[in-house]
């Protein structure tokens, strides 16, 4: 699954559309604490998180995610929708607790991909 | 050597908005270059992750980034309080980072030892009081 389908599914609120859509989601990934998040996200992952600002932002982009969720209802403070803007990183949203969102994108997920999870 | 292309970043302490930038930057540049994803993503995280470190636990610092077709050379060097004990401050989950830094979501004390993961050779130099100074290379 791409992120444009992601997007497309309208599983999730769109926070803001990024640049790099037609990418592949590798798998998901969940963690709140980004100094882990950094060592352990896996590239083109769609990480869903609560954690909001800037910094959220800086490690989705370097650490190579292709997509982040906000869960749980929580929100993008205003700087760091700027920088999803400028960096063009697709941000997506849901009232939906961490758990269930990631599992909504995982039944999404390809099967080989779904085997390389488990 | 003589081909090597040179970055030069200050970084600013105690700012986290714009804590990354450099990082970001040196990302974007190994792109244009064409280096492989898998290095780029390497050096991203290694250097964010010093370059953090710079902000909340250095008063900042100077990073400089040397690329060469063989490798990546990032020297990290900062006139902040030293590291007392390299050894503990190597250990996953040791950090000593204030509350406000916590809430950002950093200070799991897992910055040093990513760093060490995603590099091929990190050395770090520390004096109490003068400053510290961390190298770390990424082969290509
Ligand atoms: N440049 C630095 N100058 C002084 N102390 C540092 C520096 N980098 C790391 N440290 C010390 O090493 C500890 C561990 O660093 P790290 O693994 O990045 O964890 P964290 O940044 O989450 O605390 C820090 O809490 C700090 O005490
Ligand atoms: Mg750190």
């Amino acid at each position: 699954m791409t992120v444009q389908e992601l997007l497309d599914s309208k599983m999730f609120a769109i926070v803001n559309e990024g640049e790099d859509t037609a990418r592949e989601i590798t798998t998901v990934f969940c963690c709140d604490l980004l100094s882990i998040a950094m060592g352990r996200a896996p590239a083109g992952c769609a990480w869903v998180t609560v954690m909001g600002n800037i910094n959220t932002l800086a490690v989705a982009s370097l650490a190579d995610a292709s997509c982040i969720i906000m869960a749980e209802g929580a929100q993008l403070d205003e700087m760091a929708v700027k920088k999803a803007n400028g960096q063009g990183i697709t941000v997506m949203g849901t009232e939906l607790p961490i758990f269930e969102a990631a599992l909504n994108i995982y039944r999404k997920l390809p099967k080989q991909e779904k085997e390389a999870i488990v | 050597m003589n081909d090597a292309i040179v970055l030069k970043y200050q970084i600013s302490p105690d700012d986290f908005t714009r804590a990354g930038e450099a990082s970001s930057d040196v990302k974007g540049k190994l792109k244009q270059l064409g280096i492989s994803p898998e290095a780029v993503r390497k050096v991203a995280i290694a250097m964010y992750e010093g370059e953090i470190n710079m902000v909340i636990h250095a008063n900042g610092g100077e990073i400089v980034v040397e690329i060469t077709p063989a490798e990546i050379k990032m020297v990290l060097a900062d006139v902040g309080p030293g590291i007392p004990d390299v050894e503990k401050a190597m250990k996953a989950g040791y950090s000593t980072a204030p509350d406000e830094v916590r809430n950002l979501g950093f200070g799991a004390g897992m910055g040093l030892p990513n760093m060490k993961k995603y590099t091929d050779d990190m050395k770090i130099e520390t004096t109490i009081g003068v400053g510290t100074t961390i190298t770390m290379l990424v082969k290509l």
